[in-house]
């Protein structure tokens, strides 16, 4: 019997897993980032209820492993009698990860934005809802940039996670061919190797943002 | 939804999830331990010495940060036994998460060392303070009361990332809820019930380490509050 080797074409395989981490990881960010911003804006909420049903699901959320949220949302779908293909069940559960992170990172980007701004909003008669739209957002944007893009990195590393309920992005693509190859030490180096390329770069341009905020201020 | 949730079915396996409640907190207690005396020891290096060893430091730290856990943990795994390194799955966890935790803990005190004032040391070589008198009160005490809220977050997170090593089958917390999973068929209640008592391992740690935190600069922290509150009434 001769073993496949890890060579070219294992590797492409891996590259091509490594689409399906990366789509992932979109579908984490939008999705996470579309709920997140809601309950970002619930948590600094002028209604008290609103506010601490906002920081329930923050604490919830980061106090439970994101193992635990995809093994809830694939038995929980198949229980509500959906029959879902792995791919919606770890999309599912990698947006409620997100949301719980992204809204505690831009609650904290609203709250930093200098309480003055929202006093000389109001005395210029804005609503609410034009405060938000052209005084707080486009200064917590600013200030939420550096960390949002470092939230992303942990969400490409999450995303292996997915793998244990068997849907097929990079790390379980290692497996895959580490069953056929035998060969762990090269093929998960090689997978390392992978996310540190996706990861690296955005992690450097968190820290490039996070100099330059901090440069911007000092004026 | 004609599902009836049988919650009692569990009951039966409680030794099983107790064992695996235990594994987790002793994993988690062990990491926090030694990754933090790691990234102690790796952050005071690279701020001490040449440029050698804070390159050293900063590949291992970026290498580690940029990877995934589950991943690291493949490697420590199946990939040491291939260079002639074989542990158990209790033993390649904890290798595993002391590195991740280290590299993390590294990466937090560097920020917090870099936040001390040059003034602050020269004060200190002014009172004739020793080197290392300087170290501990000026440098690294200090620094690891600034940076202790985030450490604190990362500890946490590094409780609840324990769970993935499940899939090199350390039997943890999350492997126990597999197991009883398997037997009992009941996948929802038995995650539902280990979601909550990872909820309720989340909330206790944290309890846990703002006492700690407490214990350790609860007077450096008065401290500082009374001289701004002193600047802000000058």
């Amino acid at each position: 019997m001769t073993l496949r080797t890890f060579g070219f074409s294992e590797f492409g395989f891996l590259l091509s897993a490594l689409q399906w981490t990366i789509l992932l990881t979109v579908i984490a960010l939008s999705g996470g980032g579309f709920i997140g911003f809601i309950i970002a804006l619930a948590r600094t909420s002028t209604r008290k209820a609103v506010r601490v049903a906002a920081a329930t699901y923050i604490q919830i959320i980061q106090g439970i492993p994101v193992l635990m949220i995809l093994f809830l949302s694939y038995y929980g779908l198949s229980l509500a009698g959906f029959q879902m293909p792995p791919l919606v069940a770890a999309g599912i559960s990698m947006t409620i990860y997100a949301s719980g992170y992204l809204a505690e990172i831009w609650r904290g980007s609203i709250q930093a934005v200098a309480k003055q701004q929202w006093e000389a909003s109001e005395s210029l008669a804005m609503t609410r809802a034009q405060q938000y739209r052209y005084v707080i957002l486009p200064q917590a944007l600013r200030i939420a940039l550096p960390s949002t893009v470092g939230f992303a990195v942990q969400v490409v590393k999450n995303t292996s996670i997915t793998s244990i309920i068997g849907f097929v992005e990079l790390a379980r693509a290692g497996q895959l061919i580490n069953n056929a190859t035998f060969q762990p030490f090269r093929v998960f180096l090689a997978v390392a190797a992978l996310y540190f390329v996706v990861c690296y770069p955005l992690s450097q341009l968190s820290r490039l943002l996070e100099r330059r905020l901090h440069a911007g201020s000092a004026y | 939804m004609s599902y009836t949730f049988q919650f009692g079915a569990i009951a039966q396996y409680t030794d099983e999830i107790v064992a695996g409640i235990w594994l987790t907190i002793m994993l988690s207690a062990a990491s926090i331990v030694m990754g933090s005396l790691l990234g102690i020891i790796l952050a005071s290096l690279r701020s001490m010495h040449g440029r050698a060893v804070r390159l050293m430091v900063d590949a291992y730290v970026e290498i580690i940060r940029n990877t995934p856990f589950l991943v690291q943990l493949f490697i420590v795994y199946f990939g040491l036994p291939g260079v002639g390194l074989r542990v158990s799955a209790t033993t390649a966890a904890l290798i595993g998460m002391t590195i991740n935790l280290a590299a993390y803990s590294t990466e937090i005190i560097r920020a917090g060392i870099e936040a001390v004032h040059k003034s602050q040391i020269e004060a200190g070589e002014a009172l004739g303070f020793t080197s290392l008198q300087i170290y501990r009160h000026v440098i690294i005490m200090p620094a690891i009361a600034k940076v202790y809220p985030a450490l604190c977050s990362q500890f946490v997170l590094m409780m609840l990332a324990s769970s993935i090593c499940s899939a090199i089958s350390t039997k943890e917390l999350a492997a126990s809820a597999a197991f009883v999973e398997s037997q009992s068929f009941r996948s929802f209640e038995v995650y539902i019930v280990v979601t909550l008592i990872y909820l309720a391992l989340a909330l206790a740690l944290r309890a846990i380490l703002a006492l700690v935190g407490w214990s350790l600069f609860g007077r450096r922290v008065a401290r500082t509050t009374t001289t701004s509150l002193a600047e802000v009434q000058a």
